[in-house]
């Protein structure tokens, strides 16, 4: 197999895990699970880091760090705001189950 | 780091990613999830960062720190309420940040780019470029920077259609030859101009589909990136980026009773106002007392919030309304239409925030039938989603669309700022029935006014 076959089949397999998966979460849970993927699309930090990185070409080097610093935000702020989101969910349970021991 | 220990690293953060999700699942769970994309991530940027190619280091450290601490500034200081648009805003940055580094790919490997990479990058850069105007413009739309009603004039489907062919044709041309001079600017241009031009005519009612859409397209420039600089761990995750996106917006679009057409190519301009208000109508409107005294009658009451709660901040005030009635014996229940708001679950994640239990929030299949034997339907800045003419009115826009059936119950109070129909332009035939009752004005201080009185009555009783 050549590497784009590979690229294809994992592609395609994450795909339909993909769907699987989040066929599962609740609509409760549907705004955490945009923030949430929202922060791992910021996985594109791990190609502006090569770029940014590589100091192939000047212009190179300019659009990877702003391209790293773009991901960087995406990334952080998309995992931050989805604990916090989560945090409120979380709260609620705790106090219940307090009130139902108690 | 060599190279098999840099794939069995990327290996294990695609793991870490896939486990985020699938804890997400349960609101017990779901915290664990984020730890786990939060490893996955940290283990993706660190090994990476121990590349051979990485030979300096400064300007990324600069860039980390910067985008570290905007994003941290972004997550701590922007309101639940504003939860959509750092949503939106937040797209657009993953999507430039793939969006460059396909334009320095391009440009570093010109002209010998083989036909399968051209493929890739062109997806790559038309997708990011697109996502970074398209997200601005929802992000600008929810701010309220840019009107939110749609934008709408003759032929926009047509020259919608033709730039994305155009911007399909040089990509073609560029498969062909990977070395033509001005194309790639000229496909990155198309490509924003399509991102604006796509989201303007879109109200802000029909945010929810446009955001996972978005989401969903970042995703998959980012796995098309993937194919481009041969790295797994970006193609994984752009996948189920892409794949979760999708499969939301497809949710969404069928909560509205949309095609799923209609999504892919953003053409939701056609709804438009039908806008002939009957003659001769009258609606009832009320007082805090009144509406206070209803509800202290009741001994069932469903609240249906919709996007003037977030506007008005007043879920904090619904939860203390929530408080009072449930503790005078009352019956309280929310019920949540999948679009009310500007994002799926945006009621959810406010209810949640103000404290209300989440085992009130009732789906709106679970809930319809309980509004036939329920005393009083208390609507709160919800307007589309508890339309009657979208059972009725075959004319009307929205005929088809599952609403939640408030109108069933014995009585309805009305929370809202004005007559003004919503963002779809449609008139609410709600409104006008003999059992409905208006309550206008913001929808924080009507909440509270009623608490005042519910509570004022209780200490004298």
């Amino acid at each position: 197999m050549t590497e784009i076959e590979v690229g294809l089949y994992i592609f395609v397999l994450a795909t339909f895990l993909g769907f699987e998966v989040i066929r599962q979460v609740p609509k409760l849970l549907h705004t955490p699970l945009m923030s949430l993927t929202n922060a791992i699309s910021g996985i594109a930090l791990v190609g502006s880091l090569v770029l940014a990185g590589a100091q192939e070409a000047r212009f190179a080097t300019i659009l990877g760090t702003l391209a790293v610093t773009a991901s960087t935000i995406n990334v952080v702020g998309g995992f931050m705001i989805t604990d916090r989101m989560l945090r409120m969910f979380r709260r609620r349970q705790a106090e219940r189950r307090k009130k139902v021991a108690s | 780091m060599n190279e098999h220990a840099l794939m069995f690293a990327y290996l294990i953060s695609g793991a870490l990613f896939v486990l985020a999700l699938m804890w997400l699942c349960s609101p017990t769970t779901a915290r664990r999830g984020v730890l786990a994309g939060e490893i996955g991530m940290l283990i993706a940027v660190v090994a990476t960062l121990l590349r051979s190619e990485i030979v300096s280091y400064e300007w990324i450290a600069i860039a980390l720190f910067v985008g570290a601490t905007i994003g941290t500034l972004m997550a701590v200081f922007m309101p639940m309420t504003a939860m959509p648009q750092r949503i939106a805003l937040s797209h657009s940055f993953g999507a430039l940040a793939a969006a460059l580094v396909g334009t320095a790919e391009y440009y570093l490997q010109r002209p010998n780019i083989s036909a399968f990479t051209m493929t890739a990058l062109g997806i790559e850069c038309l997708l990011g470029f697109l996502t970074f105007t398209g997200s601005l413009m929802a992000f600008g739309k929810l701010q309220e920077v840019l009107p939110q009603r749609p934008i709408v004039w003759k032929g926009q489907n047509f020259t919608n259609l033709g730039l994305v062919s155009a911007a399909v044709l040089i990509v073609v041309v560029l498969i062909a030859h990977p070395g033509a001079p001005v194309l790639f600017p000229i496909l990155i241009a198309v490509a924003l101009a399509v991102g604006v031009l796509l989201v303007i005519p879109i109200g802000g009612a029909d945010m929810p589909v446009v955001i996972s859409l978005m989401n969903s397209y970042a995703g998959l420039s980012g796995a098309a990136m993937g194919f481009v600089i041969h790295n797994p761990i970006l193609i994984i995750a752009g996948a189920l980026d892409g794949s979760s996106g999708f499969l939301l917006s497809l949710i969404m679009s069928r909560a509205m009773n949309r095609s799923f057409r209609n999504v892919l190519f953003g053409g939701f301009g056609q709804l438009q106002t039908t806008g002939e208000v009957a003659e001769g109508r009258t609606v009832r409107s009320t007082t805090t007392e009144e509406a206070a005294e209803i509800l202290r009658d009741a001994s069932t009451v469903i609240v249906a919030p919709g996007y003037g709660m977030a506007v008005a901040h007043a879920q904090q005030a619904v939860r203390e309304l929530y408080d009072l009635l449930s503790r005078q014996g009352v019956d309280v229940k929310f019920a949540i239409h999948p679009v009310a708001g500007r994002m799926p679950g945006h009621m959810n994640v406010l209810l949640a925030e103000a404290d209300v239990p989440y085992d009130r929030l009732c789906d709106m299949d679970a809930i319809n039938p309980e509004f036939d034997s329920c005393d009083v339907a208390l609507v709160v800045g919800a307007n589309d989603v508890t339309n009657p003419a979208a059972h009725t009115d075959q004319s009307s826009p929205i005929y088809g669309m599952p609403i939640l059936e408030v109108d069933h119950a014995r009585n309805v109070i009305v929370i809202k700022r004005s007559l003004n129909p919503g963002f779809a332009g449609i008139d609410n035939p709600l409104y006008y029935e003999p059992k409905t009752l208006m309550l206008f004005g913001d929808a924080r201080e009507a909440i509270l006014g009623l608490v005042d009185e519910l509570s004022s009555v209780a200490a004298i009783a």
